[in-house]
């Protein structure tokens, strides 16, 4: 999909964007390189990866883990994430963190709606979301847009 | 040593869906009515802004937000016409999201802004998948690209509340046809509003132009009746 070099490169916040709030609002005003959390992602699994480790992170402080060891995600078929391509990112984000070298176990979420006339529920096939049952559009999608984290598996430092 | 099973279920987008929840709110107090086009790269995303801030500056209050992965080429053309551009460069990256937002906002002045458009990274997967906290989801196909896009980005096209269908001056040079583009679309979202458009020759824009003003006063007119309140 949207594989367009595998490489990463961190920018960290340097303020000179506060350049812009001198000149008159009808300036030109250039925010790039501004933000903290801005690097280059040639793949949005990037950004999704590292939000995915901060979550991990922060569930490891909270419950005093000092490794994990799985993470279990469900992503939905409708989610534009390539799995291959977050297992990869996560690789490289996770580096020398708690997570270094946790296994990535991906549950896949088919894409089922609601019939926005009649109720019914049904499995969508083919893209298509109008309801089996009546022809109306179903645009209400119950799940297959998952980007979910499930469980984390762990060690603590105690004996 | 322990091991555990922490069960956690939580949404790895939560921080971005948290910083669009406020950009939404923001947005809300100021009354803006704030739309996030997306398109591949060179479907007309600047032409369409061109040809919308023309129509449109003299009525309402505009201001732009403009993503691209290098340079600061949109946000001047827009720049030109006499209204507020920020310029976001994403350096390599894919999508805006919703951190990127509230950054740019910080350097526009909202107080006189009807209408925010904010132009995404030419890239019809990953901006599908960040919010911004923007009212409406808007993209623009443009004839060239052929009538099977809706086939091979499902998501950007299900995602969207309007489609514009570009360049529709070329269709007699390509094998382009719209009637195929709509039946995909039907079946992704019935409900999608499509406006058939040249942005060159400015033929089918006044559909598009209504339906911006009239968005623009229906949230004015929420902004005129909190202040009542």
């Amino acid at each position: 999909m949207t594989l367009c070099g595998r490489y990463v490169k961190w920018f960290r916040m340097d303020c000179d964007f506060m350049r812009g709030s001198q000149r008159a609002p009808h300036d030109l005003v250039d925010v790039g390189r501004s933000c903290d959390r801005m690097k280059e992602d040639p793949v949005h699994e990037l950004s999704i990866a590292q939000s995915l480790l901060d979550i991990i992170v922060d569930e490891s402080k909270r419950h005093g883990l000092e490794r994990i060891n799985k993470v279990r995600l469900q992503v939905g078929e409708f989610a534009a994430v390539v799995p291959e391509s977050l297992t990869f990112c996560f690789e490289l984000v996770s580096r020398d963190t708690v997570a270094s070298g946790a296994v990535i176990e991906i549950e896949n979420v088919g894409v089922t709606a609601r019939c926005d006339k009649c109720d019914f529920s049904f499995e969508v096939r083919d893209h298509v979301f109008l309801c089996p049952r009546c022809g109306e559009p179903a645009l209400q999608m119950l799940s297959g847009r998952e980007l979910t984290i499930m469980s984390i598996e762990g060690e603590t430092g105690e004996e | 040593m322990m091991e555990i099973n922490v069960p956690v279920v939580r949404n790895i987008l939560q921080a971005n869906e948290r910083l669009a929840a406020e950009n939404r709110k923001r947005f809300d107090e100021a009354g803006m009515f704030v739309v996030n086009l997306m398109s591949s790269p060179g479907a007309g995303k600047t032409s369409l802004l061109e040809r919308t801030i023309d129509a449109l500056a003299g009525k309402i209050g505009i201001a732009v937000i403009e993503g691209d992965i290098q340079s600061s080429y949109d946000a001047e053309r827009i720049q030109r016409k006499g209204v507020q551009a920020v310029q976001i460069n994403t350096d390599g990256g894919c999508h805006l999201d919703g951190n990127m937002i509230q950054v740019a906002l910080s350097s526009l002045d909202l107080s006189k802004v009807d209408l925010l458009i904010i132009e995404n990274v030419g890239n019809l997967v990953c901006p599908a998948e960040f919010n911004l906290g923007e009212h409406e989801k808007i993209m623009i196909l443009s004839v060239a690209e052929g009538d099977d896009k809706p086939v091979k980005y499902p998501l950007m096209f299900q995602i969207c509340s309007v489609l514009l269908i570009n360049k529709i001056d070329l269709l007699p040079y390509t094998d382009c046809d719209i009637s195929k583009i709509r039946e995909r679309v039907g079946q992704l979202n019935a409900n999608e509003k499509i406006f058939e458009i040249s942005c060159r020759t400015g033929e089918g824009l006044d559909p598009w132009l209504s339906w911006i003003e009239q968005m623009v006063g229906e949230h004015r007119t929420l902004r005129a009746g909190k202040q009542c309140q």
